[in-house]
């Protein structure tokens, strides 16, 4: 048991919550503050991931180097999913965002472009920066997480990873309390009503799309460092929706949200993980193989987090930090 | 009410004004197979409160969407002084001076009271993305705004709802916030789209004070009524509208004696008591 | 209980509609009702007139058990339907017109009095024949879809429809709100031509001064509580009620 927990903690503050966490602030940005209807979020987390990678492989620059390139990649996605999508209704955008996400992880997987993003293998050898400024007080040294040992390379990244998650939530929550916050706010209840009073509506679509989609982007790049591997499979349309069901459980809208959704989302995964894998592996308590085995738990963790979503939006649709006067109001 | 700036305006549809602030010629707009507007010739004289009416369906709201950019003529243009508005986008239209408020009220639901008000301000550095993560470069500014907009709700006697959410006012309310909000963008010009409607008659005498005190700001006002007493209370012209066409224009008192428009609009039991 | 020889009932019937001390409102912590009472004598029309977010609205709306009765009573004809469902009650003999989407649109002038009947198909033709003798426009416009009418002869497919399942009472939220003028007179004679035909009505309005006109009694509310009762005439000679709630704006008795 302390084993699963320690999974469980682990999994909460590991570099696959980081990585959702980024995703997830930004789709606030998207989502929670702005109204709009990005369903490609993962798109956005590839071409961040491949704005690390394929630098360093490619062209052997150093991993810092490629930080504005993370920016810009996820600049020019954002320019390129919004400028045709942006003045029409948020439908679009939906539509857009979910197709380009598809294209880009089709693209990046082509046999034909192996050379350049390594297709479906992805790119392996780019973390070496990384690793040679482990810091010295972690170099060599495990530490250790309850009954977990996490290494010393793994760490340096989680260091980094939750330096980058306090650094946008704090930006995000200065813009979010300012007459711009307010902008993208009074956009999200209507955007007439925004035009009416003076306001460049599209620009600050646009804005939105960016900001949310850079961050998404070093949500990737995180993904990808921490996992010492860029492929497309870690890029899938699943990436989308469990970032949405993060910023639905932490509270849309919120500062803390993505945080604590991400932290509590990831900490459930494994801990499930665990127990199911446990009660299927032939030792100890064991579920009825009819119920389910060791070949099929891991889907099961899937439909327990599923049926907790339903549960979450029937019981508790504002989420954690949500409030529920906001909620009670049906914006028509 | 009369202004002598009308003394001599003929009593006719699409007369001219002696300074007019928004011209507009041969604006068209049809739906299908409607045609919704068709205005030969409308002007607006500066500094004035007009009041434009008609049945419902007759192409008031369709009008101000086209004069304020939130929908496209099929065909004609319109001036605001002397600035051809002519595919101008709604935003642009506004920071020009054209604010317009809505019929069907746009409160923004999950917003307080208080920042829907200072949504309108305009020229807020705050509002630019650079300067926004850093308080002090807009708080001055801000709390500015924040008093101004206190002393409109309390005008508007909605002070004490500062911080519910514009969803939990009732339509009235709503109505009064559109207005006031619109206000805050101290506009050139005041398109209001009934502003009224919903609002309690005894409300409605202080805030026919209030529009009378745009006009002594220097202020133009245009708005959609059907309320005639209010009409008869402030406007010092009046524009008739129907199907799509402007069928009168004149004072208040020449429009309510005017067949067409009893007809059309006003119906026979104007200055009759119901109850007997 | 009336007697079915058709001579005058010796003893009183109960009122149609009672409301005692009604507490409630829309969330759990606030409350708009904060006491209201109300009466509807068979065959009355009343009035509820008063300032903006005074709960007029959400009295009719409570009465019809569409949100949250926290305290007080609501009775029909005598027996008690406190947070009975709406649908409930129209089966019952409640009439609703609500101030918005109160047609369907995609439905003809017919077929939305049609959906009238839903209770009770087999009233129908006799009910189609009563309620257009009363707005013969309904006939002409029978087939057309109801989303080409005008807003007035919306408001009217709207009152035949609640109509049509004969109702004792019908309860109108603002009808005539953005309406013109001319129409505007039109459902407040409409509404008096309703009630000579025995229907009580209980009308919520902003045009106080002719709801006030046409009304047999009238209730000014304010911030949830009765504020000012008597019957129409009086209200609108009442200099309080004049200068708090109706205004001196008009040149004459009319709206």
């Amino acid at each position: 048991m302390s084993q699963t927990i320690s999974n469980g903690l682990f999994g909460a503050i590991g570099v696959t919550a980081i990585a959702y966490c980024l995703a997830a602030i930004g789709l606030n940005v998207h989502f929670g503050y702005t109204g709009l209807l990005n369903f490609g979020q993962a798109g956005f987390a590839l071409v961040g991931g491949y704005a690390v990678a394929m630098p360093v492989m490619n062209w052997q620059w150093s991993i810092w180097a490629t930080i504005p390139v993370v920016i810009i990649a996820s600049s020019i996605f954002a320019l390129l999913l919004g400028i045709p999508t942006l003045r029409l209704r948020s439908d679009y955008l939906a539509i857009v965002t979910i197709a380009a996400a598809e294209i880009l992880r089709l693209l990046v997987s082509t046999p034909k472009l192996v050379h350049v993003t390594g297709a479906t293998d992805g790119i392996n050898s780019f973390t070496n920066d990384i690793q040679n400024t482990i810091p010295g007080f972690l170099k060599g040294k495990s530490v250790p997480l309850w009954e977990k040992q996490i290494s010393d390379y793994e760490m340096w990244v989680m260091i980094l990873g939750w330096f980058l998650v306090v650094l946008f939530s704090v930006g995000v929550w200065s813009l979010m309390r300012s007459p711009w916050g307010r902008v993208l706010r009074s956009i999200r209840e209507d955007e007439d009503a925004a035009r009416s009073l003076g306001k460049n509506v599209f620009a600050y679509k646009m804005t939105s799309l960016v900001l949310g989609g850079v961050i998404g982007g070093f949500g990737g790049a995180i993904l990808v460092i921490g996992q010492r591997n860029a492929s497309p499979g870690s890029f899938q349309t699943q990436f989308t929706f469990l970032t949405y069901a993060i910023i639905v459980l932490g509270g849309v809208g919120k500062v803390k949200g993505p945080i604590v959704g991400a932290m509590i989302f990831w900490f459930m995964i494994n801990v499930s993980d665990n127990l199911l894998a446990d009660w299927t592996d032939g030792s100890g308590f064991q579920l009825p193989t009819w119920v389910m085995d060791s070949s099929n738990f891991s889907f099961f963790r899937w439909i327990l987090v599923g049926t907790g979503l339903v549960l979450l939006v029937i019981f508790r649709p504002q989420g954690i930090f949500g409030d529920k006067r906001e909620q009670a109001f049906d914006v028509r | 009410m009369s202004d002598d700036a009308f003394a001599d305006v003929p009593r006719e549809p699409g007369a001219a004004k002696p300074e007019p602030i928004l011209v507009a010629d041969s604006v068209r707009r049809s739906f299908g197979g409607l045609t919704a507007v068709d205005v030969q010739h409308l002007e607006v004289q500066r500094n004035s409160i007009t009041a434009l009416i008609g049945p419902n369906g007759a192409g008031k709201t369709t009008f101000f969407n086209l004069l304020t950019g939130f929908d496209s003529p099929d065909s004609g243009e319109w001036a605001f002084n002397g600035t051809s508005m002519n595919g101008v986008s709604p935003y642009k239209a506004a920071r020009k001076g054209m604010v317009r408020t809505f019929q069907l009220t746009k409160s923004l639901t999950r917003m307080s009271v208080m920042e829907n008000m200072r949504l309108g301000a305009t020229g807020q550095t705050g509002e630019k993305l650079w300067v926004a993560p850093f308080k002090f470069l807009w708080k001055t500014q801000e709390d500015a705004v924040t008093t101004r907009a206190e002393g409109l709700l309390a005008r508007f006697k909605l002070d004490h709802m500062r911080d519910e959410f514009g969803g939990s006012l009732s339509g009235g309310q709503r109505k009064l916030l559109e207005m006031a909000r619109a206000l805050m963008v101290e506009p050139e010009m005041v398109m209001l789209d009934e502003p009224m409607a919903g609002v309690n008659p005894a409300l409605k005498q202080s805030l026919l004070e209030h529009v009378k005190g745009l006009k002594d700001e220097g202020r133009t006002v245009l708005f959609v009524e059907h309320d005639m007493d209010m009409v008869h209370e402030i406007a010092d012209w009046v524009v008739v509208m129907a199907e799509g066409q402007i069928i009168a224009e004149g004072p208040p008192s020449f429009i309510g004696a005017n067949q067409a428009v009893i007809d059309a609009y006003l119906g026979a039991h104007q200055n009759t008591d119901l109850g007997v | 209980m009336s007697m079915s020889d058709g001579s005058a009932a010796v003893e009183t019937r109960p009122n149609v509609i009672d409301v005692k001390e009604l507490v409630g409102g829309y969330t759990s912590d606030v409350n708009i009702l904060n006491g209201c009472n109300l009466t509807v004598a068979p065959g009355e029309f009343v009035g509820i007139i008063g300032p903006n977010g005074a709960g007029k609205s959400t009295l009719l709306k409570a009465v019809l058990g569409l949100l949250k009765i926290r305290s007080g009573a609501v009775y029909l004809h005598g027996e008690e339907i406190t947070g009975t469902k709406a649908h409930e009650l129209v089966g019952r003999g409640v009439g609703f017109v609500p101030q918005t989407r109160n047609v369907f649109p995609s439905l003809t002038v017919r077929e939305n009095l049609e959906m009238g009947c839903y209770l009770k198909p087999s009233m129908f033709h006799e009910r189609y024949e009563v309620v257009c003798e009363m707005f013969p426009k309904l006939k002409t416009r029978a087939s057309q879809s109801a989303s080409a009418l005008s807003g007035g002869e919306r408001q009217m497919v709207a009152m035949g429809r609640a109509l049509m399942l004969n109702p004792s009472v019908l309860l109108l939220d603002e009808p005539s709100a953005g309406l013109s003028p001319m129409l505007q007179d039109e459902v407040f004679i409409n509404c008096r031509h309703i009630n000579a035909a025995g229907v009580a009505i209980l009308m919520v309005e902003q045009n106080a001064r002719r709801c006030l006109q046409v009304a047999d009694r009238g209730y000014v509310l304010d911030q949830g509580r009765n504020a000012y009762t008597g019957s129409g005439r009086e209200l609108l000679a009442d200099p309080n009620v004049i200068g708090l709630y109706l205004g001196t704006l008009a040149r004459t008795t009319g709206g």
